[in-house]
């Protein structure tokens, strides 16, 4: 399985998130935000985490209109797996390859610690190694995590088992406690907790390689 | 031409930064305050000379990219 995994001016993930494809076995190729083209045959596009653009104008929103992002869309469109991890999953809502926004945190404080999330769906390539109510512990480190949607998208996303991971103890305001989202073919998914972070015991707990495993080991080819 | 673009949350969408702001000027006796809103302003200076098709232009800069209309709404002035 080949990922290929963006850098935009300010990411900070880029790196993790490469390991982590790495440690499940895929062979990993970076790509620059002016590239305008994937290299061929990638399956799994990867938006990393960090501050991109420096967050200016809305966070995620420069990165989503770049050019590396066209090429991610035409993916996407096509059946192709991305994964969006924190600024990755503001990207993708920016991009509107995922619905609604993520705002401001609900106590405007920077939140860093580890959360307990609910899975809540099994069925998705990201998460068929667990259980619906499973528990995984993540890393969260982010100021614009409060997810927001109109009431209709939001029974939406509810009605087509969409909603991937919710929190346990909801830290950012974020509507239906909702971490993190899929898209309607469930090729897409955006969350904004960081398994990539969590991927050795030195880490403080490894079970985002869960994520990265099933998603290796489950993806269709696109 | 001068163009500007005020972009503010939709009613409705909660503004947890204007809520901070709103107690800020309680603390220094600013009792009367009821509700505070924090948006942008965005000033650009545009080539066109025709007000109506710079107006149409800066529309379409608000919805490609000025403004996140999943939450966000726009002004235009022009001039």
């Amino acid at each position: 399985m080949k990922a290929a995994v963006i850098t935009f001016p300010g990411s900070n993930c880029d790196r993790d998130l490469a390991t982590a494809f790495e440690k499940a076995g895929a062979t990993v190729s970076r790509v620059w935000h002016k590239d305008t083209e994937l290299p061929e045959g990638v399956d799994v596009v990867g938006v990393p985490g960090g501050f991109s653009f420096g967050d200016y104008l809305r966070c995620g929103a420069i990165a989503a209109r770049s050019p590396i992002a066209g090429a991610m869309i035409r993916h996407a469109e096509r059946g192709g797996y991305v994964l969006g991890i924190c600024n990755g999953f503001q990207v993708l809502t920016e991009t509107g390859l995922l619905p609604g926004a993520l705002m401001r945190n609900a106590g405007l404080k920077f939140i860093c610690r580890p959360v307990d999330l609910r899975v809540a769906t099994a069925d998705s390539a990201f998460t068929s190694g667990w259980a619906p109510e499973d528990v995984v512990r993540f890393p969260i480190a982010h100021h614009d995590g409060n997810y927001t949607a109109d009431p209709e998208t939001l029974a939406r996303l509810r009605g087509e088992d969409r909603v991937a991971f919710t929190y346990v103890e909801n830290p950012n305001g974020s509507m239906q406690d909702i971490a993190g989202l899929l898209s309607a073919n469930r090729r897409v998914l955006g969350l904004m907790p960081h398994p990539e972070r969590a991927i050795e015991a030195e880490q403080g707990g490894a079970d985002g390689m869960g994520l990265f495993r099933a998603l290796l080991g489950g993806m269709a080819l696109a | 031409m001068k163009a500007r673009v005020h972009v503010m949350l939709k009613d409705g969408v909660l503004d947890p930064q204007g809520e901070a702001v709103r107690h800020a000027l309680g603390t220094l006796g600013f009792s009367g305050v009821e509700g505070v809103r924090q948006g942008k302003v965005i000033e650009l200076d545009l080539a066109a000379t025709d007000r109506a098709a710079a107006e149409t232009e800066v529309r379409q800069m608000c919805e490609k990219l000025l403004a996140n209309t999943v939450i966000e709404k726009y002004t235009v002035e022009i001039g």
